[in-house]
């Protein structure tokens, strides 16, 4: 609930190397997941900086700031390994009919990671 | 989830009303002191059997109609229920068609899709933006194979009021050249607060009430049934309820029920206009101060106590959620809730968008809302959708 009450890492980056959105407005939920990609000391690409902007209702919102908690500082390979369960186990579960919404937090951040990708290939 | 002391501010009585103190104390001897079975003969069943007599006084005269013509049930849902199945069994023709609208309770929807499986044709009138009904379509809608019309009294979602005695009119005008008669219903649940339900002025053959709306118990409702009508019981076993609906009686939710008419009848004018006046506050406050915020539904066709508003860009539950952290009780016809991604259907038929309707928040007063409880709303609601709008990427 705090995740949701106070979410983390809430707004837009300025000129970020990555972004991934998902969903649509008319079924009442979009997610857009932004990232900033460094290298960590084992020159590795890692998330160095990661935000969120959602729509949506509270699991989909609480979904966003947990899942920018758990990328930020990770490379890009163990991010992209992030799976919706991942996500729901971290928030103590969600209700079945909420699941959906943890996929998107998921889909989001595999989104941002190919776009970034695509963009330095 | 940590909430503040002081007493919620409940502004959902649409979905429920707490059960008044008065009706609770009427209730509470039926059930550990007089707990007979109205049907048994001995002192003790006919202790209950004067109580339920008694209630359905009560209730005959809120409806005006005769005593004969209520039948107790376990709810507005079940009435409803009885209402469309039990008239199609009755039915005596091949292809019977029903007449309702889009902007139904579920219970009466639903019901409507599972008999179309069955065969049976409906037709799902639209409303204007304003959520009413054009009684004209009502006329136009007229088969040789209607057996029965339904439409809901004041809607649940937007709180619009439905022109039922003109509708009583056109069908009583047209029943005068028919041999199979058509049967007119009413879903009167969110209208007995506050509107003339009266029977024979609101012209209808059946309507269905439910005793938490205004103050009784849940679990018990009541289907009026018209002298005369043909309609078949839906559920078999004893005699109760003039052969028409079998299992042993509600006492004490009966008696409830009973006692809320009562109430609801005395208090109803001054209520509605105390309510209007808080609700108008509210409704006015927040177009004015929160940009991008609309009323679903109509101004003036409305029930007094309900305000639907819809807060472009954000979704309706977070707002919800939001408001219960500070106490406040709200609801959302949002899709999030109910386990589907579809937005409110009574939204969608008033031709609010996809992504619009998801916005929406619904606030029901009830007789104990207080300016203060308003005020309070309209000082906690600005912030809440200031930040979710701050969160959301549609800018």
């Amino acid at each position: 609930m705090d995740h949701f009450r106070d979410p983390h890492n809430m707004g837009s980056i300025k000129d970020p190397d990555g972004v991934g959105e998902v969903g649509n407005p008319s079924c009442g939920d979009i997610m857009k997941l932004y990232i900033k990609v460094g290298k960590n000391e084992a020159g590795k690409e890692k998330i160095s900086d990661i935000s969120f902007e959602t729509m949506g209702c509270a699991a989909a919102i609480a979904t966003s700031s947990m899942i920018t908690d758990m990328a930020l500082g990770k490379t890009l390979a163990e991010a992209i390994e992030i799976t919706n369960q991942n996500i729901a186990e971290k928030l103590d579960g969600l209700p079945p009919t909420k699941m959906h919404c943890s996929n998107l937090a998921a889909d989001a951040l595999k989104k941002a990671i190919a776009d970034y990708k695509s963009k330095n290939k | 989830m940590s909430r503040q002391d002081a007493p919620p501010i409940y502004l959902d009585h649409a979905a429920t009303t707490p059960v008044d103190p008065e009706v609770f104390a009427t209730m509470k001897p039926y059930f550990t002191e007089h707990y007979g079975n109205p049907a048994s003969i001995h002192t003790v069943g006919q202790k209950a059997i004067i109580a339920v007599d008694e209630a359905r006084e009560q209730v005959a005269d809120f409806l005006g109609c005769k005593t004969g013509e209520i039948i107790f049930t376990s709810g507005a849902t079940e009435s409803n229920n009885f209402v469309l199945k039990g008239v199609l069994a009755a039915a005596k023709i091949q292809k019977p068609h029903i007449i309702t609208s889009t902007i139904e309770h579920p219970c009466i929807l639903d019901t409507c899709q599972h008999l179309e499986k069955r065969g049976v044709e409906v037709t799902y009138l639209p409303v204007d933006k304003e959520g009413v009904l054009n009684t004209k379509s009502v006329q136009e809608a007229i088969k040789e194979n209607t057996v029965l019309v339904t439409i809901i009294y004041a809607n649940n979602e937007i709180g619009t009021i439905q022109p039922i005695a003109e509708i009583g009119e056109i069908i009583k005008k047209a029943n005068q050249e028919r041999k199979n008669k058509i049967i007119f219903h009413t879903d009167a649940v969110q209208a007995i607060q506050y509107l003339d339900c009266n029977v024979k002025k609101l012209g209808v053959d059946l309507l269905s009430l439910s005793g938490h709306k205004f103050y009784g118990p849940k679990g018990v409702g009541v289907l009026f049934v018209k002298e005369g009508t043909l309609i078949e019981k839906i559920q078999h076993g004893g005699h109760q309820e003039y052969n028409k609906r079998a299992g042993t009686l509600n006492v004490p939710g009966i008696v409830g029920l009973g006692k809320a008419t009562e109430l609801t009848s005395k208090n109803r004018v001054a209520d509605s206009k105390k309510q209007q006046k808080l609700r108008d506050l509210l409704i006015n406050s927040i177009l004015k101060n929160i940009p991008d915020s609309h009323l679903n539904g109509s101004n003036k066709h409305r029930l007094p106590n309900n305000a639907n508003i819809r807060f472009d860009k954000i979704e309706g539950e977070s707002i919800m959620l939001h408001l219960d952290f500070e106490g406040i009780a709200v609801s959302t016809g949002s899709a999030c809730t109910s386990g589907t991604l579809e937005p409110s259907h009574v939204l969608l038929a008033i031709g609010v968008a996809k992504e619009q309707a998801h916005g929406s928040i619904r606030f029901t007063l009830g007789k104990d809302t207080s300016e203060a409880d308003i005020k309070k709303v309209l000082e906690v609601l600005p912030p809440i959708v200031k930040k979710l709008r701050q969160m959301s990427p549609l800018k």
